[in-house]
């Protein structure tokens, strides 16, 4: 009964995050968002209280209830070990030891270096950002192909309600990198269930601590159990004892699979009091004095490890030259280093850009700043009164801006390289930049004859990248957007009200 | 959609992959000469009314729609809807006017109407902000895409000096005429944006326009095979300043005018030649209308023209 209620609760987690992540026409109401939002580390990076609260109060009640159903990734790795089981019916899991030395010495390292400003291990780490990452690198462009397939079909019948979509790799190393991590997880949770939500995860380490004190808990009835072991082999944390008749609350998820999987109703999902015996409790707390002199050991240990690496940053940051010396970072970031403070990397704003110009950034923002978002006008710009990227953003890396603000934000600025403009150049007509602008900050001003020619004001400029797509300028482009690492306010231009002009006549 | 209806429509679809649009076909099926129509007007210009009124008289002056669509044609309507901004802008064609002329399309016995715009702005946004998805689909009409280079078939261009070759909309390729209904603006780049400015929209690759002068490449696709059956131009409200695109409603006219002509360069002549009244613009300076004049897809010399002037 557990399980099932358990089951459907994760689904209906677990199916609308996919889908919002996967909506490429905006049909879901953005307000799906606040499934990314309920998540612990944009919410701790947000300091979002009342959901760090609603999870510390849930855990402390209930046990890791948000790994087993909030997290996606925790529910993708039920998925499968599910269809293992599936394919492999006689599949078992069997009892093992808590790697606790790994656990916690990932959690310090992660902490340590993001305390010391080097954030990238927490969204590396970060299970929904790892799970947000996959479906926007990896399910999305096969969403997006099945569209395309199925509109394909469609327009050939004449129907038009679908219509095809143009994919493209966003950033070849977030590809590998996510592809990568989704086959070792994968695999790991193919063979060992969760595997990783127990050994890597500082979202499980730090909720597996917690839960050690939650009031309920799956506890065995000693009466009625007979070490039978059906529980073990069903408990994907493989933390269930049934020699010793002990459960490591740490790993335990409460998936409830022991509870429907043992035949003599050994269990009992319950607090404290509603047992006789109490041994296993005394138990574990031992565990815990345990684990806290592990957690202390550890973090001295991490913290010499990683007080080198934000120093090496800045040396590979220096070694890449691009054309762009600083990335536009988002509408909303206020600044790379802000964006940098509190951004997981779950690309959720990449997913959700309507023009796919936001990517994952490679060395732009420095060693620390992998896979970070960053705005590219490869293959598009971005709209003037879009603010979606600023409003979506669960961790606080982007603040929500409304569409006036987003008109006076200035992200980056424009430069204009007159040697390459065709009308310099080639001395014909082109203006391709300036219908594009939609400050004008770049406007066409008279040139020779009845030619004219860009004329930038940086003061008006939001850093759109608008120009620097539209410039058909090659091989190098005319003009581009420099990327300001503190987002500044751009000026806007009180346009004269304009008289009324009647027109009489034709004219000709 | 339920079983039933998927599996007839994959029946449809699998009907509809059998049959082959041959260039020759399109060719027969195509429709065009100027001797068919019998009234004598070259150009009808409209002052004073709202679009639809405009149109309904101007088109009334020419004889009505059907002397330009016949009973079963296939229709391309073709508005401008660049940007992603709202009527009042005048960024994009009015979407009254768009839907008025696809009814009336209709009404004399169009199969089909199609819209299409190849955007600068993200075409769904365009679509939708610029009121023409709705209207167009209200009155019927079919709104499809045109952001991805395979809707779009090459064609040559053999009287053209740069542009050779073009890829155009396979809509408008295959369809028996096609209706132009640009807006009337100024264009940073081309000095004018109005009827053979918009054909920029019915190809796919723009950057090549503008890097092989832009003045030239606009000229050189108006000598396409299949020219608009009809232009009407949008001048009920007109962009005077930061166009194509404009910043606010200051840019904007409310001129309450109407250009109709089969004459592209005719019409953005008249058109151009309105639009000096608001802000000087000498002919001699939108260099397309005269190159395309030299390449004789039509006159500027209005005064050879029968032109019918109807004030409301």
């Amino acid at each position: 009964m557990l399980k099932k209620l358990r089951v459907v609760v994760s689904l209906l987690f677990f199916i609308p995050i996919t889908l919002y992540f996967l909506d490429f026409r905006g049909v879901l109401p953005q307000q799906f968002h606040w499934l990314a939002k309920i998540q612990l580390v944009p919410a701790l990076l947000s300091l979002n209280l009342i959901i760090l609260t609603i999870i510390a109060g849930i855990t402390f009640i209930f046990g890791r209830i948000y790994c087993s159903s909030v997290c996606p990734l925790g529910i993708f790795q039920d998925i499968v070990s599910w269809v293992s089981k599936q394919i492999n019916k006689k599949k078992k899991f069997k009892f093992s030891t808590a790697k606790n030395i790994l656990r916690w010495s990932v959690l310090g390292v992660i902490v340590i270096t993001f305390f010391l400003g080097f954030s990238f291990l927490t969204g590396f780490f970060d299970p929904y950002s790892i799970y947000g990452r996959m479906a926007t690198h990896l399910f999305k462009p096969v969403y997006m192909e099945g569209n395309n397939l199925l509109a394909g079909i469609f327009n050939a019948a004449g129907f038009h309600s679908l219509y095809k979509v143009q994919i493209y790799l966003l950033s070849l190393g977030t590809f590998l990198i996510t592809l990568a991590m989704m086959l070792i997880i994968g695999y790991l949770s193919w063979k060992n269930g969760r595997l990783y939500c127990n050994t890597i995860c500082p979202v499980g380490t730090t909720l597996g601590f917690l839960s050690k004190y939650s009031l309920f808990k799956i506890r065995f009835d000693q009466e009625q159990c007979n070490s039978c072991g059906l529980c073990s082999m069903n408990c994907k944390s493989s933390c269930i004892d049934a020699k010793e008749k002990t459960i490591d609350y740490s790993r335990c998820v409460n998936c409830f699979n022991c509870m429907e999987a043992c035949k003599r109703n050994g269990f009992k999902f319950s607090t404290k009091s509603a047992l006789r015996r109490k041994s296993t409790d005394n138990q574990t707390t031992t565990d815990i004095d345990n684990n806290k002199r592990r957690f202390l050991s550890t973090l001295a240990v991490s913290s010499f490890a990683v007080a080198g690496l934000p120093q090496e940053g800045i040396k590979i940051n220096g070694f890449h030259k691009v054309k762009r010396e600083t990335p536009v970072s988002p509408p909303g970031s206020k600044s790379a280093e802000n964006l940098m403070s509190a951004c997981t990397s779950c690309h959720l704003c990449v997913s959700k850009c309507p023009s796919q110009i936001i990517r994952p950034s490679l060395f732009e923002y420095g060693l620390g700043g992998i896979m970070q978002p960053m705005l590219s006008f490869e293959k598009g710009f971005c709209n003037y009164d879009c603010t979606v990227c600023s409003e979506i953003c669960p961790s606080g890396a982007l603040s929500a801006l409304t569409k006036e603000e987003k008109h006076k934000n200035q992200m980056g600025q424009v430069h204009f390289i007159l040697e390459n403009c065709i009308v310099y150049k080639d001395e014909t007509s082109c203006g391709a930049c300036s219908e594009h602008c939609p400050t004008q900050a770049v406007s066409m001003v008279p040139y020779k004859n009845e030619l004219t020619i860009p004329h930038t004001d940086t003061g008006i400029c939001v850093g759109c990248g608008a120009c620097e797509y539209a410039c058909p300028a090659f091989p190098d482009k005319a003009i581009y957007v420099e990327g300001l690492k503190v987002h500044q306010q751009a000026a806007i231009k009180k346009e004269k009200s304009n008289h009324k002009i009647e027109i009489e006549d034709f004219g000709f | 959609m339920d079983r039933r209806e998927f599996l007839k429509m994959l029946a449809l679809s699998g009907a509809a992959f059998t049959i082959k649009q041959s260039k020759a076909m399109s060719l027969m099926t195509q429709h065009f000469s100027g001797k068919e129509i019998n009234e004598n007007y070259d150009l009808v210009a409209v002052l004073g009314g709202t679009p639809v009124e405009m149109f309904r008289k101007g088109i009334a002056e020419f004889g009505g729609m059907e002397k330009f669509v016949k009973k079963g044609y296939k229709v391309v309507v073709k508005p401008n809807i660049g940007w992603d901004k709202t009527p009042e802008y005048a960024a994009t064609t009015n979407p009254e006017l768009v839907g008025e002329i696809i009814r009336q399309c209709f009404k004399v016995g169009a199969k089909e109407v199609t819209v299409f715009d190849h955007t600068c702005d993200d075409w769904r946004k365009c679509y939708a902000s610029s009121g023409i998805e709705a209207a167009a689909k209200a009155a019927g009409a079919k709104v499809v895409p045109a952001d991805l280079e395979s809707y779009y078939e090459s064609i040559s261009l053999p009287r053209a000096k740069n542009l050779k070759s073009a890829k155009v909309h396979k809509a408008l390729l295959e369809s028996d005429v096609w209706i132009n209904v640009p807006i009337l603006k100024n264009h940073g780049g081309a000095k004018m944006t109005i009827s053979m400015k918009n054909l920029m929209g019915i190809v796919w690759d723009r950057g090549f326009f503008h890097s092989h002068d832009l003045q030239q490449c606009i000229a050189d696709i108006c000598t396409m095979s299949k020219p608009a059956v009809l232009n009407v131009v949008d001048a009920y409200r007109l962009m005077k300043t930061n166009g194509p695109r404009g910043k606010t409603e200051a840019d904007v006219v409310l001129a309450k005018g109407m250009f109709m002509s089969q004459d592209i360069v005719a019409v953005d002549t008249a058109a151009t030649n309105f639009f000096n009244q608001v802000r000087d613009m000498p002919l001699e300076s939108v260099g397309h209308l005269v190159k395309a004049q030299e390449l004789k897809v039509g006159t500027m010399n209005l005064n050879q023209l029968n032109i019918k002037r109807i004030k409301m």
